[in-house]
C-alpha cells in the first residue's frame, strides 16, 4: 500500500501567523481568545472569539486582491505558501500528479455576510438590487473557489476539491487527500482547511443554540474543554495547509518528514444535526477503524489530540468514545484540546489539529489543555492541564466531531514507524 | 468489518483496470425542472420536454436574466415530516425526497446491512441558500436575536448528507464535496472509494437549489447567464448562437453498492461506475483545458478504449469558448464526430452539483433503454464544435453499453465518469 | 397582566418545530414531557427564542432546560412576565 507522509506545513492561527508562532502558542499554554474586534459584538450573547491578527497588506495581498478574496481564502493562500516553501517542493511539483483538498464548513461566510448587508440595504430588500453586488460574488456563493485559488497558487492540475463536512472538514480534507495519494490519483496533495467565520451571522446562529461561551468578562479563560465550569465553545478562525506526499516520492528527494499519516476513518452518528448521545459509539468506531488501518493496537497511542470543543455534551461524548475504543489505555495516555487556546474554527480546526499532532511527534511534546482547573467528574482522563508535557510521542490519535453527525479519526506516526507496507 | 479488509475482487473490464471491488448503481432518485421523480423526468427527457421557463419563485422582472429551470409541483409536506419543515431549506427537502426515491428504487433497507456499512456522500454548491438569505435578512433588518437556531446547520454544505444520514440511520463513512457542477461526479467517486474501503452501500450524488434573489444576484454578478427571454432559445449548448447558461435546481441521488453485496441481495443493477478521474485547469492565461485529460484518465481507470464508448453526455456550458474547448477535448479523444454526444441538460438548465449526477442518471437510463436522449434548442452544432450531437429527437438503433459523462465546475474543476451496463 | 397560555405555546411550537405524527397538541398535554411530544432541545431553543422576543421576557437557560412539561414551561414564562410587570 502506498504510504503518505507530511513534508510541509503552513499555518494562520489566532496568536500568530506561521507554524512557528502557532507551536509557540500551543506549547506556552497561552490563550488567544479575546473580545471580538472584527465587528461590534454588542448585540450578541457571546461576544468573544479567537481572532487571527492578520493584515492582508503585510501578507502581500494587493488592495484589489484583499477586496476580492474572502478572508478565509486569504488565510488559505498564506498557509499554502508557507507549506509549499517549507516542503522544498514548490518549484518541482508535477502539476499533473498534484492535487488539492481544502476543508471549510461555512465557506465564504464573512464575504457573504458583508455583501448581504450591502446588497440588501441592511435587510430592507428581499428582491435584491443586483447592481449593488460585487463582480466576484459567485466566488462566495460557491466556495470551491477557495480550493481553486490554492490550486492556482500551487500550480496543481490533478484532483482539486473543497471538503465541507462541518466541523470535521479539516480532518476529513486531509483524510481525503491521503486516500487520493493511496489510490494513485496523485503523488503530492496540498491539503488542509480554512475558516473565517467570525461574522455577525455566525455569532448569531451559535447564540441561538447557546453553543458558544457567554463568558464575555473573562475572554482569555472562556474556552475550558473538560473543565467542570465550561459553558460552550469559543468561536475561532484560521487555516492550516499541509503538503503531503507518497512516501517514496518524499524519500527520493530527501524531503524532511514531520510524520506519517497511517490511518483515517469516519463514521456518522445518524442521530441529530447538533446533538450527541453521551455514549460516543460512532466516534469509537471511527477510532478503531483508523487504528486498524494503521495496524496498531490501542495501547500504541501516545497522545490523543481531542476535539475538546468545550461544550457540555461534546467533552463527555468523546471521553466516552476514548474509553470505549482504547479501553484501559484511555486512562494512561495524555489527552488535550488545543481549542482551549485557539478556539474552535469550525471547518479549519481539524487541519490545525493535524498540524499540532504532527508537531507533537516532531518535537516529542504534548500541548496542554489551557484553563483546566477542575475537571468535570464525568471527564476523568488525563487532559494535560495547563502545562505542555515533554514525552516520547510516536503515535498520535486526533479526532473530530461535527454538526450533521460526522465523526472522524486519524492516526499519525513517527516516520520510521507506522503500517507495514 | 475492519477498514483494512479491502476486498480484492476481479474486475471484469480491460487490461488497464486493477483488481478492485466493483461499484454498481441499484437505485436512482430524481428531481428535475422537467420532471419530479425518475420516471416522470426520463419520460419528459425522451419527449424533449423543456423545463426552462420564467422564474416563478420570486419576482425576477428587474434582472437581466429571468429564466430558470424550476422543479415543478414539489409539495414538501408530501415528502418531509412536519418536525423537519422548520429546519430545512428547499434544497434539503428536495434531497430527502430524492434520497427516499433512490433507496426505495434500490429496494435497500439499511437496517438489514451490517452496522456502519452504509453512508452518504453528496455534493452541494451553495447549501441551503434561500434559508440563509432569510436568516441574513432577519439579522440585518431586525438583529441577531431574530436569527433562527436552525441557522447553525440548515444552510451549510453538509446539511443534505447530515439529514439523509439521520433520516435513514446511515452510520457509515459519509462526506460532502463542493466543486460546483463537477461535484455530482466527484461525490459518486468518493462513494466508490468508500465501497473500496469497506462500506457496502452509499447514497450519493448532488442536489442543488438556490433559486432565490440572493442566489440569483450571484449568477447575475458572474455575468455569464443567457439574457434571452425565450425559454426555447436561451440555453443552446454547442450552437453558434450559444449565449450563456440558464441556472436550474434539482439533481439526482444514486444508491451505489458493492457489486457482490448487490448481487447477494438480488438487487437490480443499472450499471457500474467503471471509471472516474478529476483534473483542474491551469490559469486561464495559460489556455490549458484539462477536461480531455480527465476523460482519458477516466477511460483508463475503466480499462476502456475510446472506441468502446457508445455515447458522451457533455458538460455543455452553453458558452462559445467553453463549448469549443469541450468539443475539442471530445474530438481529440474520439475523432471529429466520432461518438454520439448529447446534453439533456438543455431541457433543465445547469443544475450545479445536481447537473452532473443527473447526467449519470441519464446515462444509466440510456443504457437500460438503449436510447440516447436528445439535446433540444440547438439546431446544429457550430462549425468549430465538430460533434455528432443528438438533436431534437432521441436516437435508437445504436448498441449502448458504455457511456462517458463529463462535468466542469466553475473555476476550473473537471470530472469524468464512465458507466457501463 | 397578559398571561402566556397553552394555546400560545402550541402555536409557537408548531411554527418553530412542527409537530410529531400521532401527537394532538390541542389535547390534554399540560403534563406530557416535551420529549414525549417529540420536541428535542433544539426545538425548545428555537421556541424559547420566539417566546423571548415576542413576549419581551428573558428566560434563564437552566430554568428552561428544567421545564420538562408545558405546565412547567407556562409557569416559567408567566413568572417572568409578572416579574417584568412588577419591575
Amino acid at each position: 500500500m502506498r504510504r503518505v507522509v507530511i513534508t510541509g506545513i503552513g499555518v494562520v492561527a489566532p496568536g500568530g501567523v506561521g507554524t512557528k508562532e502557532f507551536w509557540s502558542v500551543l506549547t506556552s499554554g497561552r490563550t488567544a481568545t479575546r473580545g471580538i474586534t472584527l465587528f461590534d459584538p454588542a448585540q450578541f450573547r457571546s461576544r468573544i472569539a479567537a481572532e487571527a491578527d492578520f493584515d492582508p497588506a503585510a501578507q502581500g495581498f494587493t488592495p484589489a486582491e484583499a477586496a476580492r478574496l474572502d478572508r478565509a481564502t486569504q488565510f488559505a493562500l498564506v498557509s499554502a505558501r508557507e507549506a509549499l516553501a517549507d516542503s522544498g517542493l514548490a518549484a518541482e511539483l508535477d502539476p499533473l500528479r498534484t492535487g488539492v483538498t481544502l476543508g471549510s464548513a461555512v465557506g465564504c461566510t464573512t464575504g457573504l455576510d458583508a455583501q448581504y448587508a450591502q446588497v440588501s440595504r441592511n435587510g430592507a430588500d428581499w428582491v435584491l438590487d443586483h447592481t449593488r453586488a460585487v463582480r466576484h460574488l459567485f466566488d462566495y456563493f460557491v466556495p470551491s473557489s477557495m480550493a481553486a485559488e490554492v490550486a492556482r497558487l500551487a500550480g496543481a492540475q490533478g484532483p482539486v476539491s473543497l471538503v465541507s463536512t462541518g466541523c470535521t472538514s479539516g480532518l476529513d480534507s486531509v483524510g481525503h487527500a491521503v486516500e487520493l495519494i493511496r489510490e494513485g490519483s496523485a503523488d503530492v496533495m496540498i491539503t488542509g482547511a480554512t475558516e473565517a467565520p467570525i461574522s455577525p451571522i455566525t455569532v448569531a446562529c451559535f447564540d441561538a443554540i447557546k453553543a458558544t461561551s457567554p463568558r464575555n468578562d473573562e475572554p482569555e479563560t472562556a474556552s475550558r474543554p473538560f473543565d467542570r465550569t465550561r459553558n460552550g465553545f469559543v468561536l475561532g478562525e484560521g487555516s492550516a495547509v499541509l503538503v503531503i506526499e507518497e512516501l517514496e516520492h518524499a524519500r527520493r528527494r530527501g524531503a524532511q518528514v514531520y510524520a506519517e499519516i497511517s490511518g483515517f476513518a469516519s463514521r456518522s452518528n445518524a442521530y441529530h444535526m447538533t446533538g450527541l448521545r453521551p455514549d460516543g459509539v460512532e466516534m469509537a468506531e471511527a477510532i478503531t477503524a483508523a487504528l486498524d488501518e494503521a495496524r496498531l493496537n490501542p495501547d500504541a497511542v501516545d497522545y490523543i489530540n481531542a476535539h475538546g470543543s468545550g461544550t457540555k455534551q461534546n467533552d463527555r461524548h468523546e471521553t466516552a468514545a476514548f474509553k470505549r475504543s482504547l479501553g484501559q489505555h484511555a486512562y494512561e495516555v495524555p489527552v488535550s484540546s488545543i481549542k482551549s487556546m485557539i478556539g474552535h474554527s469550525l471547518g479549519a480546526i481539524g487541519s490545525l489539529e493535524v498540524v499540532a499532532s504532527a508537531l507533537a511527534i516532531a518535537h516529542n511534546t504534548v500541548p496542554p489543555t489551557a484553563n483546566l482547573h477542575e475537571a468535570d467528574p464525568a471527564c476523568d482522563l488525563d487532559y494535560t492541564p495547563l502545562v505542555a508535557r515533554e514525552q516520547q510521542t510516536d503515535t498520535v490519535l486526533t479526532v473530530g466531531s461535527g454538526f450533521g453527525g460526522f465523526q472522524s479519526a486519524m492516526i499519525l506516526t513517527r516516520p520510521h514507524l507506522g503500517a507495514a507496507a | 468489518m475492519s477498514a483494512t479488509s479491502a476486498l480484492d475482487r476481479p474486475h471484469e473490464d480491460g487490461p488497464g483496470a486493477t483488481r478492485r471491488p466493483q461499484a454498481v448503481v441499484t437505485g436512482i432518485g430524481v428531481a428535475a425542472p422537467n420532471g419530479f421523480g425518475a420516471r416522470a423526468w426520463w419520460d419528459a427527457v425522451l419527449r424533449g420536454e423543456n423545463g426552462i421557463g420564467p422564474l416563478t419563485c420570486f419576482d425576477a422582472s428587474g434582472y437581466p436574466a429571468q429564466l430558470a429551470g424550476e422543479v415543478p409541483g414539489f409539495v414538501p409536506e408530501d415528502h418531509v415530516r412536519s418536525r423537519l419543515m422548520a429546519q430545512t431549506d428547499r434544497v434539503t427537502r428536495l434531497s430527502l425526497a430524492v434520497a427516499k426515491e433512490a433507496l426505495d428504487d434500490a429496494g435497500a433497507d439499511p437496517a438489514e446491512l451490517p452496522e456502519y456499512a452504509a453512508g452518504v456522500v453528496t455534493s452541494s454548491s451553495a447549501g441551503g441558500f434561500e434559508f440563509g438569505q432569510r436568516e441574513l435578512q432577519a439579522l440585518w433588518s431586525q438583529g441577531g436575536q431574530y436569527v433562527s437556531a436552525y441557522q447553525s446547520f440548515a444552510w451549510f454544505y453538509a446539511v443534505n448528507t447530515g439529514q439523509i444520514s439521520i433520516l435513514h440511520g446511515l452510520r457509515g463513512a459519509s462526506g460532502v464535496l463542493v466543486t460546483e457542477q463537477a461535484g455530482g461526479l466527484d461525490a459518486v467517486a468518493q462513494a466508490r472509494r468508500q465501497l473500496r474501503k469497506g462500506s457496502s452501500l452509499v447514497v450519493t450524488g448532488g442536489v442543488d437549489s438556490a433559486l432565490c434573489p440572493w442566489g440569483w444576484v450571484a449568477h447575475v454578478a458572474e455575468g455569464r447567464m443567457s439574457a434571452s427571454e425565450d425559454p426555447d432559445r436561451a440555453f443552446l449548448p454547442f450552437s453558434a448562437s450559444a449565449c450563456g447558461y440558464v441556472p436550474g435546481e434539482g439533481g439526482a441521488l444514486l444508491v451505489l453498492e458493492d457489486a457482490e453485496a448487490a448481487r447477494a441481495r438480488g438487487a437490480r443493477v443499472y450499471g457500474s461506475v467503471a471509471g472516474y478521474a478529476a483534473t483542474f485547469d491551469p490559469s486561464p492565461e495559460s489556455g490549458g483545458c484539462r477536461l480531455g485529460a480527465a476523460a482519458a484518465l477516466a477511460l483508463a481507470d475503466a480499462g476502456v478504449r475510446p472506441d468502446q464508448v457508445d455515447v458522451v453526455f457533455a458538460d455543455a456550458a452553453g458558452e462559445r469558448e467553453a463549448d469549443r474547448a469541450e468539443a475539442r477535448a471530445i474530438s481529440e479523444l474520439f475523432g471529429e464526430r466520432g461518438v454520439p454526444v448529447t446534453a439533456p441538460k438543455s431541457m433543465t438548465g445547469r443544475l450545479s452539483a445536481g447537473g452532473s449526477s443527473l447526467d449519470l442518471a441519464a446515462a444509466l437510463f440510456s443504457l437500460r433503454d438503449q436510447v440516447i436522449p436528445p439535446t433540444i434548442g440547438t439546431e446544429r452544432p457550430a462549425e468549430d464544435c465538430p460533434l455528432d450531437l443528438v438533436i431534437g429527437t432521441p436516437r435508437t438503433g445504436v448498441e449502448l453499453r458504455t457511456a462517458l459523462v463529463l462535468a466542469r465546475g466553475r473555476g476550473g474543476f473537471n470530472a469524468a465518469a464512465v458507466v457501463r451496463a | 397582566m397578559t398571561r402566556f397560555e397553552l394555546t400560545d405555546l402550541t402555536v409557537l411550537l408548531r411554527e418553530s418545530a412542527g409537530e410529531n405524527e400521532g401527537v394532538d397538541l390541542d389535547g390534554d398535554i399540560q403534563d406530557v414531557s416535551f420529549a414525549g411530544l417529540g420536541y428535542d432541545s433544539l426545538a425548545m431553543l428555537q421556541t424559547t427564542g420566539r417566546v423571548e422576543r415576542e413576549w419581551g421576557v428573558l428566560l434563564d437557560d437552566e430554568a428552561v432546560f428544567e421545564a420538562e412539561t408545558p405546565r412547567q414551561y407556562l409557569e416559567l414564562v408567566n413568572r417572568a412576565l409578572s416579574e417584568r410587570t412588577a419591575a
